[in-house]
């Protein structure tokens, strides 16, 4: 036996570590630039004092109450659409399947407007975001597997586009059936933002990825086995009928747990993982650099959401992630002939 | 490579269908173990039915296949997969995947939570490449390959599994004959030289012959025939399987027994 050949694809692994190493520093760039940007503006200096557990007065209030939750709520919910639509992508092996193109945040979207509307504690928006999430993706479920074929991709994503339709439609509707002065904040919570949350918001969505991240980290191994088919899957010893429904759950909890913390915040799961792949050339799904990935685009988002328009009041995040991924779903359609053609 | 155990796998009033349309009806065969076992029968008598069914893609419908005594079914997923393999006839290569990255798959059986990748993992993919020719392919897209090339690779991906019992759907459809004995040859080495079971489905009935150690033939979801190519293969076999008058004749090579077709112009 060969044993003395070097490992296949060192190479490429040492290069996915530095990229890997790349991907936190620019995660740390965007933690300090949130941090000291702003109309306050703040030095690292006064920031690391304030985190130290010193510092001016309204240095703290400014740091941990204004910036530090919207710098904690744009990673956490990045890395939690990011994985989610990365997770969908694999097991409905489709890039198009992510839980914002098939009507899951649209579902968790209605659910928790209503409930924001209502006036509803941060638990119980996050309840309805996943009870909305969670009743979308049963109706998807259940008319792609009508027949008895299992879940395919392909049925599960057209039905979830149409689903995604109807979803804004009742979203609209409660929209326009609200007062004005709720439908305006509400506005911009659809349009997905980091701006409005505070520490009880972002607690929910910690303690819901403390629950989620575990439970996807002991059933995703197979992910990238489940890209193979379902046959090829289950001879492997990953039983693909079981797997997928296991894993799809887990997503959609995911999506709905940032939908309730920070609004839908568009297309970041759908570019994170391909993204993160086309980072790392591992050749496997690798949802560690999805989650980061997911973060980074978010927080920088953010930034250049808050300092980089020619605005004089800040816009939400989740307009300069729609224009990111709007461009990117454009070159994916444009080159997906191409793609499948190389096949 | 690991040694080998002989397992003992048996289809026990096995009935398997899709919705209620029953293919494969109340069959009982026991594989041949250390041996290759091939199964032939015209379009849609239920031989790769029958494949899936063995190699769990598929539950029995009724009855039940085990694998040493115990149903398939009670067999922890991943053990299940060092034992038995199977290789579907049109597996999917992901989007943009080397060679090596997709051989590499097939230790999954052999990985746990807290055991990945490990030597024993290298050693059996660069054996899997080697054994296959495939080593200079392995930093390459799976994409970019030929067909020829490609049917190698997912052979590799069965061999990095490294189970005792291989079962193959028509592993060379889309080859030419070259490739085909290329591939057959192979899979005869992995038998005599490494100890697995092979189980295969084909379409050829003379490579068939020539490669079996035992012949299975079905028909509308029944095994007509079963036993050494010699004994199974005459013409009236073969007209019951395939609705179709032959002669048969000693292969000139390594003297199996060989099927030569009447037509509606041809022959006596």
């Amino acid at each position: 036996m060969s044993t003395t050949a070097p490992r296949l694809g060192a190479g490429r692994r040492a290069r996915a570590r530095i990229a890997t190493g790349v991907m936190v520093a620019l995660l740390l760039v965007a933690g300090v630039l949130t941090l000291c940007l702003g109309d306050f503006g703040l030095t690292p200096g006064d920031v690391a004092q304030v985190l130290l557990g010193g510092g001016e007065r309204l240095d703290r209030f400014i740091v941990t109450e204004v910036r530090l939750p919207r710098l904690v709520l744009a990673v956490l919910v990045g890395a939690a659409f990011g994985l989610s639509g990365g997770l969908f992508q694999s097991v409905l092996r489709n890039p198009l399947a992510s839980p914002d193109v098939i009507g899951v945040t649209s579902g968790a979207s209605v659910a928790a407007l209503a409930a924001l509307l209502g006036g509803a504690s941060p638990w119980i928006v996050s309840a309805s975001a996943f009870g909305g999430a969670l009743l979308v993706s049963g109706v998807i479920a259940a008319l792609s597997t009508r027949g008895g074929h299992g879940i395919s991709g392909y049925r599960f994503v057209l039905i979830g586009i149409a689903v995604a339709l109807m979803g804004r439609a009742v979203l609209e509707w409660v929209l326009t059936r609200s007062d004005v002065r709720d439908a305006s904040t509400a506005l911009s919570w659809l349009v997905g933002s980091v701006g409005n949350s505070r520490w009880p918001e972002i607690l929910v969505l910690a303690i819901a990825m403390a629950v989620l991240l575990p439970l996807v980290a002991a059933s995703a191994r197979p992910l990238g086995l489940l890209e193979s088919g379902d046959e090829l899957a289950t001879g492997l010893g990953a039983p693909a009928r079981r797997l997928r429904p296991l894993l799809l759950a887990l997503a959609v909890a995911l999506a709905a747990a940032a939908t309730a913390a920070a609004g839908p915040m568009a297309f970041v799961a759908l570019i994170a993982a391909p993204v993160a792949r086309g980072v790392l050339r591992l050749g496997r799904p690798s949802l560690g650099a999805t989650a980061l990935v997911g973060a980074l685009i978010v927080a920088w988002a953010d930034i250049v959401a808050q300092h980089a328009l020619p605005e004089t009041i800040a816009v939400p995040a989740g307009i300069v992630t729609g224009a990111i991924g709007a461009a990117y779903l454009l070159w994916l359609l444009a080159t997906g002939r191409d793609r499948e053609r190389s096949r | 490579m690991r040694d080998v155990q002989d397992r003992t796998v048996r289809a026990e009033r096995l009935s398997l269908g899709y919705r209620d349309r029953t293919i494969v009806e109340s069959l009982d065969l026991e594989l041949l173990a250390g041996g290759v076992t091939v199964i032939v029968g015209a379009n849609g008598c239920g031989k790769s039915t029958l494949l899936k069914g063995l190699g769990r893609l598929l539950a029995p419908a009724g009855g039940a296949v085990t694998l040493d005594g115990r149903a398939l079914t009670e067999v922890p997923a991943r053990e299940l997969a060092r034992a038995i393999g199977v290789l579907p006839q049109q597996p999917i290569a992901p989007d943009g995947i080397t060679v090596g990255d997709l051989i590499g798959r097939g230790r999954y059986p052999h990985q746990g939570l807290f055991r990945r990748w490990s030597a024993q993992d290298d050693a059996a993919v660069q054996e899997a490449l080697r054994l296959t020719g495939t080593t200079e392919l392995a930093e390459r897209a799976v994409g970019e390959l030929s067909g020829g090339q490609r049917q190698r690779v997912w052979i590799a991906l069965a061999l990095a599994q490294d189970a005792d019992v291989m079962l193959l759907d028509e592993p060379t459809t889309f080859l030419d004959v070259a490739h085909q004995l290329e591939v057959l040859d192979l899979l005869l080495q992995l038998n005599r030289e490494h100890g697995r079971t092979v189980v295969m489905v084909l379409h050829d009935l003379n490579l068939a012959a020539r490669y079996a150690d035992r012949l299975v033939v079905m028909h509308e979801g029944r095994i007509v025939a079963e036993g050494a190519p010699a004994d199974v293969v005459t013409p009236e076999t073969i007209e019951l399987a395939f609705g179709l008058p032959s002669r048969v004749v000693a292969d000139p090579v390594c003297g199996s027994p060989m099927v030569v077709p009447i037509g509606r112009f041809h022959g006596a």
